[in-house]
């Protein structure tokens, strides 16, 4: 049991009337790199907020690390992400970054550190609002990697990036992983796939396949998870 | 309460007011304009206007700026997403509201320290009681301001519905707090609101500052607006929610 860091089970979220997860049952392993696929809409930000313990439940479970989601023992040994950048626009981003370490009350190495391992360096002390898009939502990816944590949820962190960059984020989430954290990143772009180590699709608030990359492919002869994702949502229908 | 977390929060919002220069003047130096306006509007006809008005006016700078400055600032906090992902983290409640107190107090007694030190050096404002208490009614008051706008930040969507609630919760209190008629000849009913609107009570103690040295008279004032300013902030730290829809 102990050894999944994430255990949900009939999690169930309405948001205004409407079903925006429909009854969710599914675990992830320590380490790894699980990347939660989906069209903008689909219950992905609902999922991630849920596993952070800041999503209203109407019903079921979220046990991270063994205890309930969002639990006081909980909040230093979760790295989040939200999906717009959540950093203070009037800031620098090394003023942020502090900030947020001393919330968590880690040091200033950290913060050097974090900053070096989202290319932030050469704007460091600019003020957040001064920068293009790209970089604020590096600045609030930073923020998520202060103090090592054993669970990052990380929600869309590579939008919007230059390819050089989402390449060298992707390998850097796989080296936090290697080292025994548990990475979970949500993308809408489906040749992101490929890069993780597990794979959950995800459509109208329901999974509809998970498991690896060659996996999901294999199972329906596509060539891509594009085509994969597009046979499952046709066989579904039919 | 965690006093690392509380001061983290002061330092940052006092940084951002200082990063933003226009606001940073505008607190400082526009109470002092509106204090040297209001002494030149009565230049001519007599110092007491001067005296009995000024006093009031130096309880509601505060009181007004501050609920201002908090609703809009902690709705963005809301909207932009940092509330969320610092409830996420090891902050508690008290401590993200504790250090916006304090940053927005110590804003307060700035303020009035350079507001009532032109009112009583330069314009010749007539104080009676220990200036300092002046500074602490204010202070007192910044904070009741805070804790009101932090709880309407809460039913505020935008910051145009933000800036709404001034008007619907804070001129009441200035028509109704003594400045205009004194209390005591208010129509009964209008009487009996203004006895709990803790505006009332600030001015108060502003007043009684001005005409007495016995100070006896403004510490249950004091104590009023700072158990208003208590409770304003526990409503607010109800509307702080870690889980939300």
């Amino acid at each position: 049991m102990m050894n999944n860091a994430v255990e949900v089970r009939d999690l169930v979220v309405t948001r205004g009337g409407r079903q925006v997860l429909d009854g969710l049952t599914f675990t992830i392993g320590r380490g790894g790199v699980t990347g939660l696929l989906g069209p903008s809409g689909c219950g992905k930000s609902t999922l991630m907020r849920s596993l952070v313990g800041v999503q209203e439940l109407a019903s079921g479970t979220v046990e991270v690390f063994g205890e309930e989601a969002g639990s006081k023992g909980l909040r230093h040994r979760i790295g989040y992400l939200t999906q717009d950048p959540s950093v203070y626009d009037d800031l620098t981003v090394t003023e942020n970054l502090r900030f947020f370490a001393k919330v968590l009350g880690v040091g200033r190495d950290d913060v050097d550190r974090s900053i070096d391992a989202v290319d932030l360096r050469s704007h460091a002390d600019q003020v957040v609002g001064r920068l293009s898009g790209g970089q604020r939502s590096r600045a609030s990816l930073a923020v998520a990697l202060l103090g090592h944590p054993d669970l990052l949820v990380l929600d869309e962190p590579t939008v919007g990036l230059d390819p050089v960059l989402r390449r060298d984020l992707w390998a850097l989430f796989h080296r936090i992983a290697d080292a025994g954290s548990s990475v979970f990143v949500s993308s809408h772009v489906m040749d992101e796939a490929e890069r993780c180590d597990r794979l959950m699709l995800m459509r109208e608030g329901r999974i509809i396949a998970d498991g690896t990359p060659g996996e999901i492919r294999d199972q329906n002869g596509s060539v891509n998870i594009e085509s994969a994702f597009l046979a499952i949502v046709t066989a579904d229908a039919s | 309460m965690n006093p690392r977390i509380l001061l983290a929060v002061a330092t940052r919002v006092l940084t951002q007011i200082r990063r933003d220069h226009r606001t940073l003047v505008m607190l400082l130096v526009l109470p002092c304009l509106l204090m040297t306006l209001l002494w030149w509007m009565f230049a001519e006809v007599s110092q007491g206007v001067f005296d009995r008005i000024g006093p009031a006016l130096l309880a509601l700078f505060p009181f007004i700026v501050m609920f201002l400055v908090t609703s809009v600032t902690t709705l963005r906090e809301r909207s932009s997403g940092t509330l969320e992902r610092l409830l996420a983290m090891p902050m508690g409640k008290l401590d993200f509201l504790g250090g916006y107190a304090l940053a927005f107090g110590l804003m307060a007694a700035l303020q009035s320290a350079l507001a009532v030190g032109i009112s009583v050096g330069l314009l010749g404002l007539e104080v009676v009681g220990p200036v300092w208490l002046l500074t602490v009614v204010a202070v007192a008051d910044a904070v009741l301001g805070s804790a009101l706008g932090l709880f309407v930040s809460a039913f505020a969507q935008t910051e145009f519905q933000a800036v709404q609630f001034m008007p619907a919760l804070v001129v009441p209190q200035i028509l109704l707090c003594g400045l205009f008629v004194p209390r005591e000849v208010l129509p009964e009913v209008l009487e009996a609101i203004s006895n709990v609107l803790p505006l009332s009570y600030a001015v108060e103690a502003m007043q009684t500052l001005t005409r007495t040295a016995d100070t006896s008279e403004v510490w249950p004032d004091v104590g009023i607006v700072t158990a208003f300013a208590l409770s304003g902030l526990a409503l607010g730290a109800a509307t702080l929610r870690r889980r939300t829809p």
